[in-house]
This record gives C-alpha cells, sequence and structure tokens, in this order.
C-alpha cells in the first residue's frame, strides 16, 4: 500500500520531482518544457520562454494545452491553463471566435482530465452565451467536482422554482441534486429541503464516513512531547491488553459516533484531557484493490497510519476553523480484504476557549468524493442515501 | 553582480515603480501614505464613483495601481482554491486581463478572511500575487506568466487553516515573504526574476499574520520581520539576521518605520531607535494605550497613528509617545488606513470608509457607505482612492 502522488504527502515519502506524467505526449515541444517545471522554482525561465511562443502558436493548439494538462503536476497545470487564457486572449482579440466545436469534443469526452475539461467549458462560455443551458445540466455525475457543482446549483434552482407548484417534482429534482452533490455547502442546501419534504438522508454514507471506531486515551503529551512518542497502539493492535497511559491504565474500547459529519468528540466521549493523546482505529474491508482517497478533518496535531504505514500527519493545533470538512486528504493503496486505519490524535494543553476541541472524523470516497463503503458495513435503507 | 548593482541601486529607491503608482500593501516604501493626493472627501455608491469594477471571487487583499493598472487578486469557489490575478486600465476600469490558477496549497481559511488575503505587490515591472495557499505567481504588467511557486508545493505544512495573510515585499530584487504558522514555519526571499530561493530561514512556528517591512536606515535596506515573541531585521539579499529585538510582539498589525525609527506593535505601541554604532534596537518609549487592533501604525510628521479594532483612532507625538487626542469611529477594522494629503481614509469591516481630518484636533469629515464590507487597506494614486470590497473594486475620484 502506497501513497499515490497527492500533493499533501509527497515530500512525506520523498517523491517530490518523480511525478507520473502519463498523458498524451505533448504535441508541441513547448509544452514538454512547461511540464518539467518542479518545485522550488526549477524549470521556470525555460516555462516562460516557452509559454510565450506557445502565444505565437496556431490557434488549433489551444486543445493541445488543454490535453497537456492530463497528468502535469499542479505547478504545470497553473503554467498550462495561464498559456491556454493567453492564447484564447489573443485569438479573440484578433478574431473574436475560439474553436466551439473542438473545445466541446474535448470537454465532453470524460477520458480527458477534469481541470483540462473545466477549462475548456470556461473558454467556451466565454464566447457562447447559451453554454450553461445547453451542456451543464449534462455534468450531475461528472468527474469534475466543478462542472458537477455547475450542475448541482442548477438542478437546486430548478427544484426551488418547482416548490411551490409541484412540490413531487421538487423532491425528485431535490433527490438528484442531493445524490450527485458532493460539496458541503450544496449537501446541505439539498438535504435539507430533502429532508422538509418528508425524506430521510442518510449524511454519513453519502460522504463514507467511517462511525464505528475502537479509542484508547490518554496518553501523555504534555509540552507536545507525546508527538515522537510511539505509544503501545503505534506497537500493536491488541484490544484486550491494558496499558499504563497518562496517570492511569487504559484499554482499548469500542464507540460509534451517530454524527451526521462522522464527528468522534473525544472530550465527550473519552474526558477533556490537556496535553493528551488519543487513538482510534478501525478496520476497512475492501472488495478489492483499490486506491481511494482518505478525508480527514482535525482540530489538532494528528497522524494516520495504514496498513502500518505512516500516511498522512498535522503538527498544528487549533488552527482552524472547525466549519470544513476533509481538511487533510491523501490516496491510499487499499488491499482486497482488511484493512487497518490508525489515528493518533493529540491535544496540547491551550487554555483559550477556542482552543478546547479535541475531535476527528475521517472518510474512505473516490477522488470526486463519492463513498466507497466497508464490505462489513450496513446500510440504512433510504429514499436517498 | 546583480546583487551589487541592485544594492547600489536601492539605497535611493527599493522599486522602479514611479511615484504615481501604489505597488504593494501600504503603499510606496510601506509608509500608507501618499501626502500630494487628494481624493475626494465625500463619496458614495454612486457618488464620486469614477469606476467600479465587478471581481470574480472574495478577496480581503489590498489593490495596487502600477503602470496604470489597477490590479487584485480575489478567490472563488466552495473551496476558495480557484486563484484569480486581474488587471484593470486604471483610467477607465476595463479589465484588461486576468488570469486564474489553481491552489497548490491549503485553501481553508476563516470565513472572515479569504484566500485572497495577501496583498500582490510590484517592481514596476512585475507583479508578485500571494495568496494564503502560498502559491506565490510572478507576472509582467501584460499578464504574462513569468514564474510561478507553490511554496506549500514545496514545503507541505506550511499552512494556517485559518488563514495566511501575510503581504510580500520586495527589496533590492528579492521578494521576501514571510510564512510564520505551526508548520514548516519560515521567512525566504526569492529571486524577483526566476523565483528560486535566494535564502531562507526558520521562523518561530507559531500562528502569526504580519507582513515583512523595509526598514532603511544606515544607509542599507534592511528587511523587519516581526513574530510573536521578537522582531528581527535581515539583509534582503541573504536573510542574515542583523539585530534582533526580544519582546512579546503582536501577530497581525505590522512594524512602521519612519526616519530610522520602527514602531512596533508590542506592549501597546513601543518605538525603537536602532543605535547606527551598536545597529540593535534600543526603546524610545512604549505606550499601552496606543495598541492597534489589526491595523498597521502610520507615521506622518512628528505623530503617529494607531486604530484599535473597534474603531478608536489615536494621535501621539513621536518623540515622546504621548497621546494627543482620540477620535472614535464607528465599526470593525481590520482594513490599514492610509492618509491621503491631511486626511485619513479608513475602512471598516461593514463597508463604511470615514474620512478625518487631521490636525491638532481630529474632525469625523464624512462616512461613507458602499454597502460592502472592506478588510484589505485602500490604495491611492493620483487623487484618487481605490478600494476593493467584497465584490468589486471601485475608484473614488472627483468627475
Amino acid at each position: 500500500m502506497i501513497v499515490r502522488y497527492h500533493w499533501f504527502v509527497m515530500p512525506l515519502l520523498g517523491l517530490v520531482g518523480l511525478l507520473p506524467t502519463h498523458g498524451a505526449e505533448p504535441a508541441l515541444p513547448e509544452l514538454a518544457v512547461i511540464r518539467q517545471v518542479g518545485a522550488k522554482g526549477a524549470g521556470n525561465v525555460a516555462a516562460a520562454q516557452a509559454a510565450l511562443k506557445l502565444q505565437q502558436a496556431d490557434p488549433k493548439h489551444l486543445l493541445d494545452v488543454l490535453a497537456a494538462i492530463d497528468g502535469a503536476n499542479p505547478l504545470a497545470q497553473n503554467w498550462l491553463r495561464s498559456a491556454a487564457e493567453a492564447m484564447a486572449q489573443r485569438q479573440l482579440q484578433a478574431t473574436g471566435k475560439l474553436p466551439i466545436e473542438s473545445l466541446e469534443k474535448f470537454l465532453t469526452d470524460t477520458k480527458n482530465s477534469p481541470r483540462g475539461r473545466r477549462l475548456a467549458y470556461e473558454l467556451i462560455a466565454r464566447v457562447d452565451g447559451g453554454a450553461e443551458q445547453r451542456l451543464i445540466p449534462g455534468f450531475l455525475n461528472d468527474p469534475s467536482v466543478e462542472l458537477r457543482r455547475d450542475a448541482v446549483a442548477l438542478a437546486l434552482a430548478d427544484a426551488e422554482k418547482l416548490l411551490k407548484a409541484d412540490p413531487a417534482a421538487a423532491k425528485t429534482k431535490y433527490q438528484l441534486a442531493y445524490e450527485s452533490a458532493r460539496d458541503q455547502d450544496q449537501v446541505k442546501v439539498a438535504s435539507d429541503k430533502f429532508k422538509e419534504l418528508g425524506e430521510k438522508v442518510n449524511l454519513p454514507a453519502h460522504y463514507g464516513y467511517l462511525m464505528k471506531w475502537q479509542l484508547i486515551a490518554p496518553f501523555d503529551n504534555i509540552d507536545d512531547k507525546g508527538w515522537d512518542v510511539a505509544y503501545p497502539p503505534e506497537m500493536e493492535l491488541d484490544f484486550a491488553k491494558k496499558y499504563e497511559g497518562k496517570n492511569q491504565t487504559v484499554q482499548w474500547g469500542p464507540y460509534e459516533t451517530k454524527d451526521d459529519l462522522g464527528i468522534v468528540d473525544l472530550n465527550a466521549v473519552l474526558d477533556k484531557y490537556k496535553g493528551a493523546i488519543a487513538y482510534a482505529t478501525t478496520d476497512f474491508i475492501s472488495d478489492k484493490d483499490q486506491t481511494v482517497d482518505l478525508r480527514l478533518t482535525s482540530m489538532t496535531a494528528f497522524k494516520v497510519w495504514v496498513n502500518g504505514k505512516l500516511l498522512l500527519k498535522s503538527r498544528a493545533y487549533h488552527s482552524a476553523t472547525g466549519k470544513d470538512i476533509d481538511q487533510f486528504v491523501c490516496r491510499v493503496e487499499l488491499e482486497k480484504g482488511k484493512n487497518v486505519i490508525l489515528l493518533k490524535i493529540c491535544q496540547n494543553e491551550q487554555t483559550e476557549a477556542w482552543a478546547q476541541d479535541w475531535t476527528f472524523s475521517a472518510r474512505i470516497c473516490d477522488e470526486v468524493g463519492t463513498p466507497i463503503f466497508s464490505q462489513d458495513r450496513t446500510l440504512e435503507k433510504t429514499a436517498a442515501r | 553582480m546583480k546583487s551589487l548593482i541592485s544594492a547600489a541601486l536601492s539605497l535611493c529607491v527599493a522599486t522602479t515603480a514611479t511615484a504615481a503608482d501604489w505597488p504593494q500593501f501600504r503603499g510606496p516604501d510601506q509608509q500608507s501614505i501618499a501626502n500630494d493626493s487628494q481624493p475626494p472627501l465625500k463619496f458614495g455608491k454612486e457618488e464620486n464613483v469614477a469606476w467600479k469594477a465587478p471581481l470574480p471571487g472574495r478577496g480581503v487583499s489590498s489593490p495596487i495601481v502600477v503602470g496604470g493598472r489597477a490590479i487584485v487578486t480575489a478567490t472563488s469557489w466552495p473551496k476558495q482554491d480557484r486563484l484569480y490575478v486581474l488587471a484593470f486600465d486604471e483610467k477607465s476600469g476595463k479589465e484588461l486581463w486576468r488570469r486564474e490558477f489553481w491552489a497548490t496549497g491549503r485553501w481553508f481559511t476563516h470565513p472572515t478572511g479569504a484566500n485572497a488575503a495577501p496583498s500582490p505587490a510590484s517592481d514596476g515591472k512585475r507583479i508578485f500575487a500571494f495568496f494564503s495557499s502560498n502559491d506565490l505567481a510572478c507576472l509582467d504588467l501584460d499578464g504574462n506568466l513569468l514564474w510561478y511557486r507553490g511554496l506549500s508545493y514545496d514545503y507541505p505544512s506550511a499552512a494556517n487553516d485559518i488563514g495566511m495573510s501575510s503581504s510580500p515585499v520586495v527589496i533590492d530584487g528579492a521578494v521576501i515573504v514571510q510564512l510564520e504558522n505551526m508548520g514548516d514555519s519560515f521567512a525566504a526571499g526569492l529571486n524577483d526574476e526566476t523565483g528560486e530561493d535566494l535564502w531562507r530561514i526558520d521562523r518561530k512556528a507559531f500562528s502569526c499574520w504580519t507582513s515583512p517591512t523595509l526598514f532603511r536606515a544606515n544607509n542599507r535596506n534592511l528587511v523587519l520581520l516581526q513574530s510573536t515573541d521578537r522582531l528581527s531585521a535581515h539583509d534582503p539579499q541573504n536573510g542574515k539576521k542583523i539585530w534582533e529585538y526580544e519582546a512579546e510582539c503582536a501577530g497581525i498589525p505590522s512594524s512602521t518605520s519612519a526616519d530610522g525609527k520602527i514602531y512596533l506593535p508590542s506592549k501597546g505601541l513601543t518605538k525603537l531607535d536602532v543605535n547606527a554604532s551598536a545597529n540593535a534596537p534600543v526603546v524610545a518609549w512604549e505606550v499601552t494605550q496606543l495598541g492597534p487592533g489589526n491595523a498597521t501604525p502610520i507615521v506622518q510628521g512628528d505623530k503617529v497613528y494607531t486604530v484599535a479594532r473597534a474603531g478608536v483612532l489615536s494621535c501621539a507625538a513621536i518623540d515622546s509617545g504621548e497621546v494627543l487626542w482620540k477620535q472614535r469611529m464607528p465599526g470593525t477594522f481590520w482594513a490599514t488606513p492610509v492618509i491621503a494629503g491631511k486626511h485619513l481614509f479608513a475602512a471598516n469591516q461593514d463597508g463604511q470608509v470615514h474620512v478625518v481630518a487631521l490636525g491638532d484636533k481630529p474632525e469625523l469629515v464624512s462616512t461613507n457607505d458602499l454597502g460592502e464590507g472592506i478588510l484589505g487597506s485602500p490604495a491611492v494614486a493620483g487623487n484618487a482612492l481605490y478600494l476593493r470590497s467584497d465584490a468589486h473594486l471601485w475608484k473614488i475620484a472627483a468627475p
């Protein structure tokens, strides 16, 4: 099991600069130059020269620039985006036109990268005022979260219009929007409306939150010194054993959260420990070898292991608002069968009222945010998941 | 060679921006002052609005004015991960170009903030657009991308999910950024032509939102870096620490300097005199009641001005720290005010811009409601005031 190429964990594994470039072979030499930009400013000077040359290229190459986004690293993607915009701007100033037909063909081919496709749509929309109504409704289940978001927004707007005249049709539309929505704000709007219309939703299932955990605490973290200490849960997972914790004997115990966003409030479940560490573990039974997103939210420092490998960590305490989900994301290759997820959730000793939260939530989903379930999970049947 | 030339030039001027420009957060030399400007004292949603341009996203960054262009950054989408750099014609307000990027770092911020929180900076030829996600794009004045750094791509734990807001400053060919947070906490000087590191130094791993500040004294340019436990002065070319002053300092308002003195938000407000021979700061005075809230102090002539978060504008004599007067300005203030001519313009978070006539006694001349929240410091160029509200960029100027 390895982390692939998510930006946040790359340096953790020393993978910077070794990103795969599995997209199509660039059609222009300038594109290859731009795709070589790397960390710490590497390749910028050559990329700037290449980008200027690209601006003078035949407009038909706009599609090649979009295609080159596929597989490029995030820095190169921005270079390519900027080059495409400059090319389009030049073309628009010269002719007032863009190659709409080929852009649309690129857009509708979901084999192209989500970002490249989104940019294609935005270029189309610059010259085609009817693009939104014509194209966006078809993206409700699109792999591009940005295109999908626009489609959900349209569906929500349509449902709102139907609400008074035809509540049943509105409900169907809200259900459609809810099932397609992946952004937190849209999920909330759609699910609230759907519930108002008398239907049940299962938000934890919609997101794929992990609800059942084994917890053990507290271990010592005075002065943040527990961060580097490998307490017994990092060495073994034996739920029957007792260990010496912070001023007390500790033992694993089961806990199932009922929170809609899968939040485990350690202050409420355990105690309001300060200068302490809790461990949480759960098994995920995968039906196949697969690469998934593990998305974590934590107000405090943490480490995450999957099958014994450290994949994600942050040493920040109370440096978040607590409003957002999916603070930390990494790609994980799950093995068919049982996979063990272990979290180390640290609490410091800050005394301010805003520095008391000690919570976490974790979910497993695909890159779009669609949930992936452990095979031993039973799901409540609802009209919408 | 480049460093020798730029160092020689910098003894006269830190950037090549013209006198009519407002090239960075707090303007030329980071003084927040346009002595020769006279923007309208009364304006509103319709009154004395030369133009008003819609913005594609939110932001609490300040606009800058350079080379006939008003430049502003913005961010959009629910995650604030779409970054914009926009250029408007200074005269007409026409959008000249926009460039968009995908954030390569963490985009989370407090709801009152935005990913577009740091203000862009310019050396008169290039624009350095920085974001809370630690993306730093360098473009020429026509929008051509010259280099791009993802500082959180390089240092992934350099982040603060409440938001980062430190604005870059350009000194002697170095684009200086300060990323103080609980992860990879550092300051760095980047080559303004290539974006490559000139230097990088570790800073205290603690949240801090102050901006690096130009300090010109004893015939050299230094950059001041203010952490919550110290103020240090560094050579902008190599980051070498020249001196350090240890004290509990504010984490949001930055220091300002004038005539070789430093006004540090610490113990209220502390005036530091940098002794030329010892090359180390000496406390001239400390005045608790001058403590600024979020806004950086402003020094004009023989007076220093501070604004408390709840809107009390204080004026004190710079030689003694004696508080001369106080003026209540309604509202909550995040933006550092500007002084144009003899008037101070202070925007509160509800979008009301108070104009205070400065002198032996203050006078609240007007309160001008633009109807949209303003958290970014205004820019001043010519006789115009540029304000960035939640959804628009405004040019306030008499017809």
